[in-house]
């Protein structure tokens, strides 16, 4: 079955196995492009047509939140707090309130399933070489205006074709893939942390470590419970202004703030990426106070990528961002003492290599999503000047 | 009975196709017959017309279907024949009608089901408004009685019937929206359908009642139903949200008429249905000005919260900003200053 040139209408009306399902998630994933992108739905063969599926096997009690009078209740998930009213649904659009009890629609109901290399996250510091099968549901707890993903994130689950894909089943085909990582991406995964928690258990059950592909915008308590069961994490730090958060992003930076610190100190791996939007946060002070308030709070050690904008969404009026400017954000960052700065979605950047802050040889070398060389030794160290590496090298 | 194309109004009523695939007789884009038609008329003043009836629900609590009826042809005559007001008879009615569609249009009515069969657009309303439309010479396969879900429809009491020859009646979720977005300010969304495809006119059926978030919700935010992610437009009092979506072309093209169904109406724990704030207000509340209705909406409810020892809005912090803002400079929706708008009680 040739999933991508299928229609999405098509797609609708297909019935679909599993053996087809995994043939399609696996076909799909090396044809990828550039970030994090979802394939569209007409690479993910669904069982039945949106809008036509019933929610009852998707339907959980949420966790992280607290009841209030009148039926009403307050969202404890992510800083936004929604207070929501009796049949109505919070910012994120995929958690109800149905007479005073708050409600996942999402648990187990997946809209994008790939395998894909674990760089393509991207993360670069963790067992790279490897695939994540990678996995996303419908929602998102913000409105970035370049999101590449939008039509999933910024949608509601009945809208959208998806399929049930259990914890357990979850963390089968990523053994049967040979992924040794199952990865939360493409949307929010803040918001079905409900089913990230129950697949991340299944998966270390079986063998199969965990990773957050996320934006960070999400309150303490549901932080070290849900990523703390992760094994690597990786952050979208949109900006380092609160009004660009306010307006591009629909959020605030001073929570995602917090969660890399909290994330610093559950020594949890983590790595940020900072997608760099022409005229809007692209300007020196903010690359300058970005890498020393890194260097001050995390350590000189986590990687920071600058990635390329491309127009998307609601920001199709922007360029593409020019290389020229990741190149100056790389050089501020290094010159602010980080030791491994990158620059995505360029291929063929030699800045997507990992050199040792030492002796600045090449120990991992990039070609697109592929890890083509990778001479870090068993024990994390550079083999020519055995300057430890931090990361998660190796299985 | 009066025949609305084929069948009667009974059976609107209650008939249902069963096995129905065949979606929208007109699925291809209609050119709007109204454009820009609301940003054009107010230059002068508007007219909120106040239609009430003491009477509608006789002396128990079901409301007479032919006393709703005459309630409406009363409303929108006084709307467009100001010279000869409150006659309310069906021909005059339907000359009013007239004002609003011709024979050739495709005619959408956005009705609000969210809260349930408590406060949502009365079903013999519709009813009515259908026959009326029939009678101003629209076909009725081309007449669509819509909202976001047709499960919330239904259980507001509506009957799903999808292709025919008869009055369409469906939800968004049979058909979709459109992949590529429409954008206006901060909002960026998919639209129905419905609204796209089957409509070059549409008439506004809201309910009256307030809202927890956004202060009221009424004409403006009725058209949270018409796309995709009404849940990202909640935050700071649903402002310039509500707004903006209202400015966006294909919805602002199209707005021919907003009757407000007031005919039960919430001052208080919308917009969910609470009956012990419920209210039989018993009345509609018709304009082409769909600013100038939600002002005059907001203020009835807060005369009613009034009366019922509640704070007003504002002393909540909830005052529907987005009014305000859809009357401004940017967008000028309508008026919502007071001495612009002129409102007729009959």
């Amino acid at each position: 079955m040739n999933c991508e040139s299928v229609s999405q209408e098509k797609m609708a009306s297909s019935p679909i196995d599993r053996r087809s399902f995994l043939m399609c998630a696996l076909a799909s994933g090396a044809a990828l492009g550039s970030g994090e992108l979802a394939a569209p739905a007409s690479a993910v063969p669904i069982a039945s047509s949106a809008g036509l599926q019933s929610d009852t096997q998707f339907t959980f009690e949420a966790r992280f939140y607290e009841k209030l009078p009148s039926r009403k209740i307050k969202c404890k998930l992510c800083p936004r707090e929604c207070i929501v009213g009796d049949k109505e649904r919070g910012y994120c659009g995929v958690r109800e309130n149905r007479d005073g009890v708050y409600f996942t629609l999402v648990h187990s109901r997946v809209c994008a399933a790939h395998v894909d290399p674990v760089e393509k996250k991207p993360l670069f510091h963790y067992l790279p070489g490897t695939n994540a099968f990678s996995i996303a549901t419908a929602g998102c707890n913000v409105n970035c205006k370049f999101c590449q993903n939008w039509d999933i994130s910024q949608s509601r689950p009945e809208e959208i074709p998806a399929n049930y894909l259990s914890p357990h089943q979850a963390a089968t085909v990523a053994r049967q893939y040979n992924c040794p990582t199952i990865a939360y991406t493409y949307s929010e995964p803040v918001v079905f942390s409900e089913y990230l928690m129950d697949t991340a258990d299944a998966g270390h059950a079986a063998g199969v470590r965990s990773i957050v592909v996320s934006n960070g915008y999400i309150q303490h308590d549901a932080l070290q419970q849900a990523y703390g069961k992760m094994d690597a994490v990786k952050i979208d730090l949109k900006a380092f202004t609160e009004s660009y958060y306010a307006k591009v992003v629909t959020g605030q930076l001073k929570p995602v703030l917090e969660t890399l610190v909290t994330l610093r100190k559950m020594d949890k791996w983590t790595e940020i990426v900072y997608l760099v939007v022409p005229t809007l946060n692209d300007d020196d002070a903010e690359f300058r106070g970005l890498a020393q308030w890194i260097k001050a709070n995390l350590g000189p050690d986590v990687p920071l990528h600058f990635t390329q904008f491309h127009p998307e969404y609601l920001l199709k009026n922007l360029p593409i961002t020019p290389v020229p400017t990741l190149d100056r954000a790389k050089a501020i960052a290094d010159a602010e003492g980080l030791h491994y700065v990158y620059i995505g979605n360029v291929p063929g950047h030699p800045a997507q290599n990992t050199y040792c802050p030492q002796c600045r040889k090449m120990l991992v070398e990039r070609v697109g999503f592929t890890a083509s060389q990778m001479l870090i030794r068993k024990d994390s160290t550079c083999p020519f000047c055995r300057h430890i590496i931090p990361g998660i090298w190796h299985v | 009975m009066t025949d609305l194309g084929g069948t009667s109004r009974r059976n609107f009523l209650t008939q249902c196709l069963t096995g129905a695939v065949a979606l929208g007789a007109n699925s291809a884009l209609r050119a709007p017959a109204q454009q820009g038609a609301l940003g054009a008329k107010y230059g002068g003043n508007s007219r909120v017309v106040i239609a009430r009836d003491p009477m509608l629900r006789g002396t128990g609590s079901a409301i007479d279907p032919h006393r709703l009826e005459a309630l409406a042809d009363r409303a929108i005559q006084a709307l467009f024949n100001r010279d000869h007001p409150a006659a309310g008879a069906p021909e005059n009615a339907i000359a009013a009608w007239r004002h609003v569609v011709g024979a050739n249009d495709t005619v959408s009515l956005k009705v609000n089901t969210l809260g349930g069969r408590g406060i949502s657009t009365n079903v013999e309303l519709v009813a009515a408004i259908c026959e009326r439309l029939q009678q101003a010479g629209v076909k009725p396969a081309n007449i669509v009685v819509w909202d976001r879900d047709s499960e919330e429809m239904e259980r507001a009491g509506f009957r799903i019937i999808v292709g025919g020859d008869r009055v369409q009646c469906y939800g968004t979720d049979r058909v979709g929206y459109e992949d590529e977005l429409s954008a206006w300010g901060s909002v960026g969304s998919r639209l129905s359908k419905i609204l796209t495809r089957s409509s070059s006119v549409l008439i506004n059926l809201p309910v009256l009642k307030d809202h927890d978030g956004a202060g009221v919700t009424i004409a403006l935010k009725n058209m949270y139903g018409a796309i995709h992610n009404p849940n990202k437009y909640h935050p700071n009092g649903c402002d310039p949200y509500v707004a903006d979506l209202n400015m966006l072309p294909e919805i602002r093209s199209r707005m021919g008429l907003v009757i407000c169904d007031a005919t039960s109406a919430m001052y208080e724990g919308g917009p969910g249905f609470k009956p012990e704030h419920n209210w039989k207000s018993n009345s509609l509340l018709v304009s082409q000005d769909p600013v100038a209705l939600d002002y005059t909406g907001w203020q009835m409810i807060e005369r009613k919260r009034a009366e019922m020892g509640l704070k007003s809005l504002e002393a909540e912090k909830r005052a529907p900003r987005y009014i305000a803002t859809a009357a401004d400079n940017e967008h000028r929706l309508g008026h919502c200053d007071p001495s612009r708008i002129a409102v007729v009680e009959v």
